[in-house]
């Protein structure tokens, strides 16, 4: 292995199912996949990592980087495992966190429930000290009421602290002197300030973003210590980077700091996945489509970058409802996520209609047929009785699957309630688990301006090629591709990351009065930060790129919107400049300007400092093919009826090879359906490539 | 097969309800007042060709859609729906024929189809100033209120109406956050329109008529069943508000025979002299909210689901208002009718009804500049400040559930939000001092009523400013049921501690700070039945006072706050005893 001799690249995954382990080396790629070890998570990441690596005959010099990410943080906020959090804010809003926006995530059930804030109303606790929206001090902060604070901070058991004042994203000022205050007086404590964690306007969710970073803290400090320590132990001497929600990656001491970055960095690791497979494809817009045994996980990719967003919900305690989550403030990909997987349970509503979800099987008991104790009608079971998964080869033949059980549950569940058979029932019960995903899809891609229709379709995750054609039906979508390794997308995505840093903070701007050399001195201030974070893994040297966005909209208008805007320094033109390409923008986002009304204004500015993406490999290589294939009766939801499907190994189908549906293309983890209105064909990389045969 | 089209008819309805969710994310994207983009005060809704409403989006407030879905009707008679042509697009505020009062401007767009109206969609949005007085209760006739925009054209075959826009422009205080608004308006139904068209494309269908036509049968039926699992009855109810210048009574009699049920107000005081009238339109808004979300919170709202429920009241009475009757702040009593229908609906079905909560929002809408405050204010202050209007959404508690607390500063049975305090102050010259929970407001109860909050508002820089206040339940409070008690009563009154009116415009002087003190919900079962850990959680957390905790819950706490098990139970005993 002199040859490749450290130039390997390792991603490890861990979720909370599986963990996925993703290697590249000379030019080859080596995967495996493990059952997540709960308690102790690096111990299932140790096995994976040793099969990878005998796999390979690599050594742990041979490795460069490890990347890695992990659903500890997000699962620490789901479960409520982080650390005894309490909150230092302004007086007069000590309840800021728990009032929120005071709404309901749904108008006519009277018995919802709103999400407990991560920190209680005993740990929350106030100090006189105000600003004013334009960074002004009305009340001095009041550090002898900080000292009095003590020993009720003490007496509460906290071993972190959040500081949150109002309008500290204009004036650090007072949040940074109660920080020093209380690092000197208990060095012990991990300290989060909202200034740092998430410099934005709106403070519930700058001080609930401040909170989760706080509460997160010193659960990942040690957590990334021992992962780090294990690593060393086994000889690998190379850095170690941390994927972000942003679908960047950052060394562990920026993850140390903010920890809240690392919520959902295992679905932002599939949307880079789908993003590197657009680049080599060449899709100008494609919609990632990530589907496994829970949820469903959608993101539009343009020019093969993913839509990013600064604001996501965590922890969703109403029917993933929007408003019923945490609200968390930082860069992200922007996936819109809802209760549609493998596991969802078919059930009929109040209207007898057949509604499928949120509720889920999971994977214990698990669907029906597992006859695992699971008794409840679920989409796979869905999938069996409509012939598209082959009873015997379901997860590379681990679990032999029963079709009298799920006969038996789709009767139960749905079947004779409603008076549909089998057929039909199993049929209506994909099409509605499809609609939903399409209708998700829909409003997610009209809240950023966008369009599904025109887009190619990306499919990865365990359930997503069993339903794809299905789901590119509903949105008018004419080509799919199923990437290789789309099992362990999560981990191929963190190899293709670019090293990056993203910040954003808010500074009202209006377009009539602009001041340009502010603005100048605040944008190199964020680039020397965001450079700051990068060059810890990335290099001094490194050829970094700089982008740099303007969150603009009309002056008192709602919602922001955002503009990428030339990163040179701004003159005294530049006000016209960037009142030019907001105009574009927004007519590309909302068809028509608002001429003459208002002028612009900008609220935040962000500036997003990366390192060049990684290539990927060359493709595995192929079989020949093994005599004809197999033929099996599978219902076909383009035609509406059954239809003899040809049945093939993904591995026997190599690159130019093409087969018109309906077909089934199996591998280890899932089965690609092609139905009879879809073409498939094998890309130079292994890819598979469905195209509609007659585009409507 | 046929089955299979059932499930596509299915597919369809959910694709409906989809569409129209699209339209209402899309306006409030692109609006430009805070009401609309931060506080979701809209809604926007599918029609079929007569103008019965087929599908609702999910996002929006139930006073807007239920009357929104009313009110389509209108444009229809106005404007047959044949002679419609594609671009035109029409709009009304007329409180009589849509949401009850100016600022809620409802439009209108038919879909095209193959060169054939298909359907109209519609939204209805709060619009911040439509001038008159502005936002408040204190005018004596509705012509102070604003301006009344009857069913008219706002565009034209894709031209908009200058003279419309010309007379609205010179007519309110903030023109350009007014057109922005109607431009979002268009904006949303145009697209809701394009959707339309291409699901009809999509499952080859002509229009929604049958379609409609199903869901509405299909919805209505559900709704008739769920009353038919209510015990017949006549069921009354009385409630008393503050009212403005005189306590107002809501007499509420609902009666349930079979699967129909009946809702009438005779009784009810008559109309108020100020702006706090209720339309037919809003009464009967909030009334079938009221009722569906105890019975049938699951079924979609649309003309099926609404059109059940037979509700009635006298004309000239307080909710169903005449011409030419102020009726700008109508939401403090119509908000209040679910807890009314509640009041019924608890005898009928006690197991499946909360206790009353704060129900209107405290809303307060505030106005600075020299032209706003006393002029013998404004010739004290050294600076009266710009001029400006702002209004804040802010909540109360909910009333305690059957088996949950009350929600704590949560909107019910309005949809709307609060705007971030960091947002207001970045657009308006106000400091909101505080805004936090309201200690011991949640009334006592197995089940606590939700807690209202406190709120300190002061001008910048001390400048003088005028609040208009619309708010309830300072004199009444929310009443707790089956032996929960009531919630605290509101307060509004300022720092210095001058206690002022519920309702009306008043001068907050310089350096003075409003402050309101919202109600609480009614608790839910007796309190001495709570558990005592549950009632030391609240202690701890401030939300129950130590008295409270003793008075109200019977229980004792150490004084490191631990529950004293003997003492409780000898307290407990006390208080039941005393209860027979």
């Amino acid at each position: 292995m002199t040859a490749t001799s450290g130039m390997g690249r390792l991603g490890i995954d861990i979720g909370g199912t599986f963990t996925d382990i993703a290697l590249e080396l000379g030019g080859e790629r080596f995967t495996s996949k493990v059952l997540t070890t709960g308690n102790r998570p690096v111990d299932a990441c140790l096995v994976g990592l040793r099969r990878v690596m005998q796999a390979s005959g690599a050594a742990p010099a041979d490795i460069a980087v490890v990347i890695h990410g992990t659903t500890l943080a997000t699962n620490a906020i789901i479960e409520r495992q982080g650390a005894v959090t309490a909150l230092v804010t302004t007086r007069g809003f000590r309840d800021t966190i728990e009032i929120g926006t005071e709404g309901r995530p749904e108008q006519y059930d009277i018995n919802i429930l709103k999400p407990l804030p991560l920190v209680p109303r005993r740990r929350r606790f106030t100090v006189a000290e105000r600003l004013d929206s334009k960074g002004n001090v009305l009340l001095a902060l009041d550090e002898a009421g900080l000292e009095d604070l003590l020993p009720h901070l003490d007496a509460s058991g906290a071993e972190a602290l959040a500081i949150g004042f109002i309008n500290a994203y204009v004036n650090a000022d007072h949040e940074r002197r109660a920080r020093r205050f209380f690092r000197r007086r208990r060095p012990h404590w991990s300290i989060s300030i909202s200034s740092d964690v998430s410099p934005e306007f709106r403070e519930f969710e700058r001080f609930s973003t401040t909170c989760a970073n706080a509460y997160l803290q010193p659960l990942m400090s040690r957590y990334l210590a021992a992962f780090e320590g294990e690593l060393r132990a086994l000889g690998y001497a190379c850095p170690l980077l941390l994927m972000l929600s942003s679908g960047g990656l950052t060394s562990v001491d920026t993850a140390r700091d903010f920890p809240v970055r690392l919520i959902e960095s295992g679905p932002a690791g599939g949307a880079i996945f789908a993003g590197g497979i657009a680049r080599r494809i060449g899709l100008a817009g494609a919609i990632s489509f990530d589907m496994g045994g829970t949820t469903a996980k959608i993101c539009m990719l343009d020019g093969g970058t993913a839509q990013t967003s600064r604001r996501f919900e965590v922890g969703r305690v109403y029917r993933f409802r929007k408003d019923s989550g945490l609200p968390i403030r930082i860069p992200v990909i922007d996936m819109v996520e809802i209760g549609a997987g493998g596991g969802s349970i078919a059930h009929v509503d109040e209207l007898d209609r057949l509604a499928v979800g949120p509720r889920s099987a999971g994977a214990d008991p698990g669907p029906a047929c597992y006859r695992r104790g699971g008794r409840d009608f679920t989409v796979t079971d869905a999938n069996l009785l409509m012939g598209r998964i082959d009873p015997l080869g379901f997860a590379g033949g681990a679990i032999r699957l029963s079709m009298e059980a799920a006969q038996r549950a789709v009767n139960e569940g749905v079947g004779l309630a409603l008076g549909l058979d089998e057929a039909v029932a199993a049929f209506g019960t994909t099409e509605v688990v499809c609609e939903n995903m399409a209708s998700a899809t829909r409003v997610h891609a009209i809240e950023s301006g966008k369009n599904a229709n025109d887009r190619a379709m990306i499919a990865f995750g365990g359930a997503a090629p069993l339903h794809v054609c299905q789901l590119a039906d509903k949105l008018g979508v004419n080509r799919i591709i199923i990437p290789q390794d789309a099992g362990v997308g999560s981990a191929v995505g963190f190899l293709r990351a670019p090293i990056s840093y993203e910040l954003v903070q808010t500074v009202y701007e209006s377009l009539d009065a602009f001041d340009y050399r502010r603005a100048n001195r605040i944008c190199a201030g964020m680039e020397a930060a965001a450079r700051r974070h990068v060059e810890v893994g990335a290099g001094r040297r490194a050829n970094l790129t700089v982008r740099r966005k303007a969150y603009m909209r009309y002056a008192g208008q709602g919602h922001e919107i955002a503009v990428s805007v030339p990163v040179e320094r701004f003159d005294a033109g530049a006000s016209g400049m960037l009142q030019a390409l907001f105009d574009r923008e927004y007519r590309k986002v909302f068809g028509r300007n608002v001429g003459g009304v208002a002028g612009g204004e900008i609220v935040s500015w962000s500036v997003d400092v990366a390192s060049e993406p990684f290539c990927e490999p060359a493709a595995a290589p192929f079989l020949p093919p093994d005599g004809e294939p197999s033929m099996r009766q599978v219902f076909d939801t383009a035609s509406r009826q059954l239809l003899s499907f040809a049945v093939v190994a993904r591995h026997r189908l190599a690159p130019g090879c093409t087969l018109p549906g309906p077909a089934i293309i199996h591998e280890a983890e899932t089965s690609i359906v092609v139905s009879s209105a879809f073409a498939a064909r094998v890309l130079a990389h292994g890819d598979i490539e469905l195209q509609r045969m007659a585009a409507r | 097969m046929q089955d299979l089209d059932r499930i596509r008819r299915q597919l369809i309805w959910s694709r409906l309800i989809s569409a129209i969710e699209e339209q209402a994310q899309t306006v409030m994207r692109t609006a430009f007042s805070q009401s609309v983009r931060e506080c979701g005060d809209l809604s926007a809704g599918v029609f079929n060709r007569r103008g019965e409403m087929i599908a609702q989006a999910v996002t929006g407030t139930p006073g807007h859609v239920n009357a929104m879905a009313i009110c389509v009707r209108h444009f229809v008679d106005r404007f047959p729906i044949d002679t419609m042509r594609p671009g035109d697009v029409f709009c009304t505020n007329d409180p009589w024929l849509s949401v009850g009062h100016y600022h809620d401007v409802t439009v209108v767009t038919p879909a095209f189809y193959k060169g054939r109206a298909v359907g109209l969609l519609a939204n209805t949005c709060h619009i911040v100033d439509m001038g008159g007085r502005g936002l408040g209760p204190d005018a004596r006739q509705v012509y102070e209120e604003g301006i009344n925009i009857p069913i008219m054209h706002l565009a034209r075959e894709g031209r908009i109406n200058e003279d419309l826009m010309g007379i609205l422009r010179t007519n309110v205080r903030n023109a350009g956050d007014m057109e922005g608004d109607f431009y979002a308006m268009m904006n949303c139904n145009d697209d809701g329109a394009r959707r339309l068209a291409a699901m009809l494309e999509e499952f080859g269908l002509a229009d929604i008529e049958a379609i409609g036509d199903t869901i509405m049968a299909q919805s209505r039926k559900r709704v008739e069943a769920a009353i038919a699992d209510i015990p017949d009855g006549v069921y009354e109810h009385v409630s008393e508000l503050d009212g403005f210048e005189a306590p107002i009574r809501i007499r509420c009699r609902l009666t349930v025979a079979g699967s129909a049920m009946a809702i009438d107000y005779s009784g009810s005081s008559p109309a108020s002299p100020y702006g706090i009238n209720v339309v037919s339109n809003f009464c009967l808004a909030y009334t079938v909210f009221g009722v569906n979300c105890i019975i049938a919170p699951n079924i979609p709202c649309n003309a099926g689901s609404i059109g059940v429920v037979q509700v009635s009241a006298p004309a000239g009475c307080i909710l169903n208002v005449q011409r030419p009757m102020p009726v700008s702040a109508r939401h403090v009593i119509g908000q209040m009718l679910p807890d009314v229908v509640f009041g019924c609906l608890a005898q009928a079905i006690p197991d499946r009804v909360p206790a009353e909560g704060a129900g209107a929002m405290w809303n307060p809408m505030l106005r600075g500049g020299r032209m706003a405050v006393d002029p013998a204010v404004a010739a004290q202050a050294e600076e009266p400040g710009p001029d400006y209007d702002v209004i804040l959404f802010n909540t109360g508690g909910t009333g305690g559930r059957p088996t949950m607390d009350g929600l704590t500063t949560t909107a019910f049975p309005s949809g709307v939000r609060t705007p971030p305090v960091e947002a207001v102050e970045a657009r308006f010259p106000v400091i909101i001092w505080r805004k936090e929970f309201r200690e011991d407001s949640g009334g006592a109860g197995l089940y606590r009523g939700g807690l209202g909050q406190v709120l300190e508002i002061g001008g910048a820089g001390d400048a003088p400013f005028t609040v208009a206040a619309m708010f309830d339940r300072t004199w009444r409070a929310a009443e707790g049921r089956h032996g929960g008690r009531d919630g605290k009563a509101g307060v509004v009154c300022t720092t210095s501690g001058d206690i002022l009116k519920s309702k009306g415009r008043q001068t907050i002087g310089s350096g003075e700070r409003l402050v309101l003190e919202l109600p609480g919900g009614g608790g839910y079962g007796p309190p001495a039945d709570r558990d005592p850990q549950r009632v030391r959680d609240d202690v701890i957390d401030g939300l129950v006072s130590v008295d409270s905790a003793r008075q109200d819950y019977g229980v004792e706490l150490t004084p490191e706050l631990d529950v004293d098990l003997a003492r409780t139970q000898q307290r407990r005993q006390d208080i039941r005893k005393a209860g027979e």
